[in-house]
């Protein structure tokens, strides 16, 4: 294997690429409009929910609970309290979708109260959208405690009390998924400048000029692959400078981040520029790398754990991250971003995309075919 | 020592056998030609020689090396210019030399010398800095020669050099190959269908037809080969029905043949056969609507060797229309 010659293809490829930058232009923009967008589209808060009160106690104790509701439509808003008189219209209403929830305080839940008989309040939620129903239950399930908690603290307190310390500031989504943006562009880089450019030379005939050269298998594949990562790097850092102006990273020009972030991002290029050549080596077809953009990039992008945590995945979509080179890029870049880790937060996925690119290029070199 | 030697090669796909049984040698500083149709199985054949794709059975030493066994050794000696263009449309003439000449491992202190009288000796130094995808096809195709020839090989192969080019841009790549023979001891085999190509440029010819070599000799050779050196062609009214027979017995007459409803008549001597064939129709009552003599072309002689003509119509014959002097 002669290193000049895959420099040689490299040089080719990247003088290209610098005459033509709509390339790298368009692969960006994608991810960054994915950034914002989604980013402030998924990141807030929820607020202003309307739910209904339906107050069958009319007493001193239910007007409580109801003043509860209130407080918290007029303070932190997640919800908005409505008055209704009556539970069955309440609920048509619910289901018609013009409600979030109903709170029914039964009509003998003051006696209950009084009695230490176990007073409830029932709260009919619409579980459709679990994002909302589960910060209204979060917020109906602090009130509860607040109405339980002793009205005098005893001496010696025997509960167990858990202290939650946050060791990061908080992260506004749009940081979150930042690093799923970054991946996000360095795969439109290896699926345009690598699967579809190698395929359409290939259609063109350019590659016959190529192959009657003494280049051979391993010097073709480590140079497309080469010049492919290279632009991958090139995309990825833009986006990584980029985005971290627009999520707010905080000291995003320290040198050391810096250089631990090109490191993930090269490394991440050749990951998947490589898994993409071996996925187009034997295509010849122009129309096939276009038409499975989508769904590669639905199958890589999403179970990542880009846009949400992988531990809320169902066990066969988390054997899919496990094999996903997305994963390791988007949890080594989020170590850097976020938490501005060392080399102690990155190294196993460094190693991993490593070990993945060793496998896929040797997997590619095997499969090209050197002759007609 | 022969730079080209092809020994029972054969190509299939399947059951389609592409190349079949062809044996032959090129010599040394020899312009060698492929002539046939389209879909005669000359690409294929250069490709096995071009080590592009593998020979099903036979063999094949291309300077001197085994296309199989030492096809890296083969690559180095050649230089190839396929049929389609290969030359990289987003980079400039000059950018595609370069990255040629670095893929050869020409020096570094060469390429830049190099590169430049290459580019002159096929005129395109003034536009060495323009896009490839700015020239035009015959423009292309002298890049394409330059840049086969940048690391100096021992033999050129060039695949229907001249195919979608128009008139002008033709002849300028035809002077072209010449002048490559003329200063360099370069070997060169090329692929065509265009029998003036085939005619005008190469030492030997190997007329090849569904995968099959027909015959192989220079174009003069094979020109004599075949009955007749001149071709009169006629168009007739009111011909009887033993008219053919007729016309067989016509001083000179060496052959009668039809081609898309014209009499053609393999003659040893073209003038005295018209005169001959105008007395006839005369004496017979037949009219001639149209007379014409011409020299024999390859085209005859593929005929002749295949039973099929060149299917190719890039090209009329060299004759001329002498009906007006006999009415």
């Amino acid at each position: 294997m002669k290193l000049y010659r895959i420099m040689a293809l490299i040089e080719r490829d990247m003088r290209k690429f610098f005459r033509s930058p709509a390339l790298m232009m368009s692969s960006m923009i994608f991810p960054l409009v994915q950034l914002v967008v989604l980013g402030y589209a998924f990141g807030g808060k929820i607020h202003g929910a309307v739910i209904a009160v339906v107050d069958q106690d009319q007493t001193v104790e239910s007007r409580r609970i109801r003043e509860m509701f209130n407080g918290i439509s007029a303070g932190p808003e997640t919800f908005r309290a409505v008055n209704y008189d009556s539970v069955p219209r309440a609920l048509d209403d619910l289901r018609a979708g013009f409600l979030r929830g109903v709170v029914e305080i039964p009509h003998d839940f003051s006696r209950r109260y009084y009695q230490h008989d176990r007073p409830r309040i029932a709260f009919t939620e619409d579980n459709t959208d679990q994002f909302v129903s589960s910060s209204l239950l979060e917020r109906i399930q602090q009130m509860a405690d607040v109405l339980n908690a002793p009205s005098v603290e005893p001496r010696l307190a025997g509960q167990v009390v858990v202290n939650v310390v946050e060791i990061y500031p908080y992260i506004e989504y749009i940081k979150y998924l930042l690093a799923g943006s970054i991946a996000m562009a360095i795969f439109i880089v290896a699926m345009i400048g690598g699967g579809i450019t190698f395929i359409d030379d290939k259609a063109r005939g350019l590659h016959e000029g190529y192959l009657v050269t003494p280049i051979q298998k391993s010097e073709m594949v480590l140079g497309l692959i080469g010049s492919g990562a290279l632009k991958g790097l090139m995309a990825g850092l833009v986006l990584t400078i980029v985005g971290g102006l627009l999520a707010g990273i905080p000291r995003l020009w320290d040198p050391v981040r810096l250089f631990y972030l090109s490191v993930v991002v090269l490394i991440a290029s050749v990951a998947m520029l490589s898994f993409m050549f071996l996925v187009m080596v034997r295509v010849d077809d122009p129309l096939v790398p276009r038409a499975i953009f989508g769904v590669l990039n639905t199958l890589l992008f999403f179970p990542s754990g880009a846009v949400y945590p992988v531990e809320a995945f169902p066990t066969w979509l988390r054997w899919l991250s496990n094999v996903d080179p997305f994963t390791y890029t988007v949890h080594a870049l989020r170590n850097l971003t976020l938490k501005n880790t060392g080399i102690e937060g990155i190294y196993r996925d460094v190693l991993i995309l490593a070990g993945f690119s060793v496998v896929m290029i040797s997997c590619s070199i095997a499969l090209f075919k050197r002759q007609i | 020592m022969n730079a080209i030697e092809v020994d029972h090669l054969t190509k299939s796909f399947g059951e389609l056998v592409a190349v079949n049984d062809i044996t032959f040698n090129v010599a040394d500083r020899e312009i060698f030609g492929l002539l046939g149709p389209n879909g005669a199985g000359k690409t294929t054949l250069i490709r096995m020689l071009t080590t592009l794709t593998p020979p099903t059975k036979g063999t094949a030493r291309v300077a001197g090396h085994d296309v199989k066994a030492e096809a890296d050794a083969v690559r180095h000696a050649i230089g190839v210019i396929p049929q389609a263009f290969t030359s990289d449309p987003e980079l400039t003439a000059d950018e595609n030399m370069l990255i040629h000449a670095k893929l050869y491992g020409v020096p570094r202190e060469k390429r830049a010398p190099l590169i430049e009288e290459l580019l002159k000796s096929v005129d395109l130094i003034k536009f060495r800095g323009a896009l490839v995808r700015t020239f035009s096809g015959g423009m292309r195709r002298r890049l394409e020669i330059a840049r086969g020839l940048v690391h100096s090989p021992k033999i050129l192969f060039l695949d229907e050099p001249t195919t979608g080019l128009d008139p002008v841009s033709r002849a300028n790549v035809w002077e072209m190959i010449r002048s490559l023979r003329g200063k360099s001891e370069l070997t060169i085999l090329l692929t065509t269908h265009y029998m003036e190509e085939a005619d005008k440029l190469c030492d030997r010819i190997a007329i090849v037809d569904h995968g099959k070599l027909a015959a192989l000799d220079t174009p003069t050779r094979l020109k004599d080969s075949i009955p007749g050196t001149d071709a009169v062609e006629a168009e007739f009214d009111n011909a009887p029905p033993d008219w053919d027979q007729q016309l067989e017995k016509l001083a000179g007459a060496a052959g009668v043949s039809h081609r898309d409803g014209v009499v053609r008549i393999a003659s040893h001597d073209g003038p005295i056969t018209v005169g001959a064939l105008m007395d006839l129709a005369r004496t017979r009552g037949v009219t001639v609507r149209k007379v014409t003599v011409q020299s024999t072309t390859l085209d005859d002689v593929f005929l002749h060797y295949t039973g099929s003509e060149l299917r190719d119509a890039a090209h009329g014959g060299a004759g001329y229309d002498i009906s007006h002097l006999y009415r």
